[in-house]
């Protein structure tokens, strides 16, 4: 502290041969010690603070430090991502509720983008109902609170819904019940490794044939159209390995007794806060979405109509890369809130990391580092993301020359 | 119509908003897949809006006991005739509702009378101070005859109106000032207040009020204990913070570089300039955004269900739990989400109402 306070002073000190005069006066002299003051008052704060709690936790005889992750954690939790039994650590534990953090914000973003999307259009469609009803979801949603929703979606999913025996079937082999969403999943067959890294494939290669594409357009004028490509190499090319090889085996959701057996399953938990989390943050998106739209110039879309652009053109070219600009920082808060959000898990049962964390507080009585744990890996999440959207940002951000 | 037609051919311009028939066909029907969105629609609402009514009205009980609300199938409003007395105050003691409901009308009062602008100035400390005292007297009591209510027993609506208004109340000071260290060319109060900030804002509300519940009181020293309420409002207080200081730095922002400059030259130093001349204006600058982290407050609030306080949000919870009048949680939530929407509908309105009033005189 004290060194870089030298060289801001001696940064700021004019320079020449001016007097430095010894005073309480001077305004350097005055912004030392009220810097000094400050930094002592804040120090002497923290450490009164960890003095009482060290002492009370040697009063409580709580080992402070985090030596319980290696510890056997005894709990069992509903829904992992990696194989999890009461046998393992503590340190297991923690990552399982941090993979499941990571999912329900990953799947929620995803989706709360589309819809936010699809509500600030709505909001802004000359179709009046349309309209009317973008609105009247927008001004609902926002001004009640998340909590109270997820709470009502928890209450339908469980209550509202009937047994596993009477379950809803609204498409054949998709089974709504309170035991949660039963899908159709792939089997354990090795074509579907190879459709996933076809899938993967064909992104990579329309990424390719698009900058290709864009250089061409520059150079020639000339232009392919990217749609057939991309959704051929994305999505034709897994789905025709797929039926060349006749088809994958596909593990259907069958009633047997009590529960479903075999099938994919979207616990209550996890989609009450799915939905929970899209629904409340599209909202937001969605008036992210309308005013970035707004903000482009009605001038721009006239000039880009006479220049004889199509609709399409005129989003793609026109009115897109200047609304992202606008949108682009306010919806990367979005994003963070979102995963902020997926923290009131620890209300409705879904083993988020918040969720295990208090968990392990209660049953160690680790209180100080359990609340240092779940402020860390939120840091570090919330860091990353906003990493990530600055970068995307700073492409999309407009270069004055 | 063709581009070739000229103005001589062309009719008189066909005036929307000329009876219902041609509004719905510039409004619902204008292009086909216009049309065919107003039909779809029309179709779901069709389906739904019967029922809808038919839950809400047609089968739905005003009195009588749970047995009865199941036989009609439809929406139990007598769950809420039953319970909106403790969804409203929560376990205050039930002969002394009259005091929770006086210190609600009285925090409102405030709320509106201070939302109308000829108070805005000294007459607002003089409202507030009798109008939030006058809520603390009746929530507390003790005095007066009235007997003392500890804050284990309060709950509900006052709760959530309290913990919300005091808290931004409480948190906006230490929010000016984070906002002046973060704008300020001394390192050492920039780096401590973007710490702060950054570290605040970047964790979930949740774990303050984790932190604040079980690490508070590690943190004094032994013997010393202090109240659920009081822990919860210091994490509010410590949350809202942050967020404030940002959107006063907003404010801090936008005043000129010549305005600083004027005060210096006038001789003012740091905290004269602050105070006369740079924070009056950046305030009124984030009237409007302040009034929305408000309305952050007031949801956010509902939170401080998972460190076991009664606020509107549990106690709507809580009744539910009654094993007389299980599963009428669509009437419980509906409830509370109604009094939320009202609070913050009016409160976003009010935003927007100022942003148009106070940015006339900005506008070219």
């Amino acid at each position: 502290m004290s060194d870089s306070n030298a060289t801001a002073t001696k940064a700021a000190a004019p320079p020449g041969r001016a007097a430095f005069h010894l005073s309480i006066n001077n305004p350097i002299v005055r912004a030392v010690l009220a810097q000094l003051g400050v930094a002592l008052a804040v120090a002497l704060v923290a450490w009164y603070l960890v003095g009482n709690t060290m002492d009370n936790l040697a009063r409580l005889s709580i080992a402070s430090g985090f030596g319980f992750l290696d510890r056997e954690a005894g709990f069992q939790i509903g829904e992992t991502l990696v194989e999890f039994g009461p046998q393992d650590h503590y340190s297991t534990a923690f990552l399982v509720g941090i993979l499941n953090t990571l999912k329900v914000s990953g799947i929620g973003i995803l989706l709360a983008t589309l819809l936010g999307v699809v509500l600030g259009i709505a909001r802004l469609s000359s179709n009046w109902l349309v309209a009317r009803i973008a609105a009247f979801y927008v001004e609902t949603v926002r001004n009640v609170p998340l909590l109270l929703q997820l709470f009502l979606w928890y209450g339908l999913l469980t209550e509202g819904l009937p047994g596993p025996r009477q379950a809803l079937a609204p498409l054949p082999g998709v089974f709504l019940s309170n035991r949660g969403l039963k899908l159709p999943a792939p089997a354990d067959d090795p074509i579907w490794a190879w459709v996933a890294a076809l899938f993967g494939l064909g992104i990579i290669l329309t990424l390719v044939i698009a900058a290709w594409n864009a250089k061409r357009q520059a150079a020639t004028g000339k232009r392919l159209s990217m749609l057939p490509i991309g959704l051929g190499l994305v999505f034709g090319l897994p789905l025709l390995v797929l039926l060349a090889s006749g088809g994958g085996a596909i593990d259907m959701p069958v009633l047997q007794g009590f529960n479903f057996r075999g099938g994919m399953t979207l616990s209550p938990e996890f989609a009450a806060l799915l939905f929970g989390l899209v629904i409340y943050t599209a909202a937001f998106i969605g008036e992210i979405v309308r005013s970035g739209i707004l903000a482009v110039p009605k001038g721009q879309t006239e000039a880009a109509t006479a220049l004889g652009l199509t609709r399409g053109q005129l989003l793609r070219l026109v009115v897109l890369p200047q609304a992202l600009r606008v949108i682009i920082p306010p919806t990367t808060s979005q994003y963070l809130n979102l995963t902020k959000n997926s923290s009131l898990a620890v209300a409705i049962g879904y083993p988020d990391f918040v969720s295990i964390a208090n968990t392990t507080i209660n049953q160690t009585g680790q209180a100080v580092e359990g609340v240092l744990s779940i402020m860390a890996a939120y840091l570090i999440i919330s860091l990353s993301l906003s990493f990530l959207m600055n970068w995307y940002n700073s492409r999309v951000a407009l270069v004055e020359r | 119509m063709s581009v070739t037609e000229t103005t001589q051919d062309r009719a008189a311009p066909i005036r929307p908003n000329q009876g219902p028939v041609a509004w719905a066909r510039a409004n619902l029907f204008s292009t086909w897949y216009n049309a065919l969105l107003t039909l779809l629609i029309a179709y779901v609402l069709a389906r739904a809006i019967p029922g809808i009514i038919d839950w809400a009205l047609v089968k739905a009980s005003w009195t009588g006991d749970a047995a009865a609300c199941r036989e009609a199938g439809g929406a139990c409003w007598a769950f809420l005739a039953e319970k909106w007395r403790f969804i409203l105050f929560g376990t205050f003691p039930d002969d002394q509702h009259w005091r929770p409901t006086l210190a609600i009308l009285s925090m409102i009062g405030t709320l509106v009378v201070s939302a109308d602008r000829r108070f805005w100035g000294k007459a607002l400390i003089y409202i507030w101070t009798v109008g939030i005292g006058f809520s603390a007297l009746m929530m507390f009591g003790g005095v007066l005859g009235l007997d003392y209510v500890p804050t284990e027993l309060w709950g509900g609506l006052p709760l959530t109106l309290a913990l919300s208004i005091v808290g931004l109340v409480a948190s906006f000071p230490l929010g000016v000032l984070l906002a002046l260290g973060r704008t300020s060319d001394l390192p050492v109060m920039r780096g401590l207040s973007v710490v702060y900030i950054e570290l605040v804002r970047g964790v979930p509300l949740i774990s303050i009020l984790f932190m604040a519940s079980v690490m508070l009181p590690l943190f004094l020293p032994a013997g010393v204990s202090i109240d659920k309420v009081l822990r919860a409002l210091i994490g509010i207080c410590l949350f809202s913070a942050a967020y404030v200081a940002e959107v006063v730095r907003a404010g801090l922002q936008a005043i000129p570089k010549g305005q600083v400059e004027a005060a210096q030259a006038l001789g003012l130093g740091y905290w004269q300039r602050q105070r006369l001349i740079i924070l009056p204006q950046a305030l009124s600058l984030v009237i409007p955004p302040l009034v929305n982290s408000f309305i952050a407050s007031f949801k956010d609030t509902s939170l401080v269900i998972v460190i076991g306080l009664l606020d509107l949000l549990s106690t709507a919870k809580a009744a539910l739990t009654d094993p007389a009048w299980r599963g009428f949680y669509k009437e419980a939530y509906l409830f509370v989400g109604v009094i939320y929407l009202l609070f913050c509908y009016a409160l976003s309105r009010y935003s927007r109402y100022l942003e148009t009033v106070l940015g006339q005189g900005r506008r070219r």
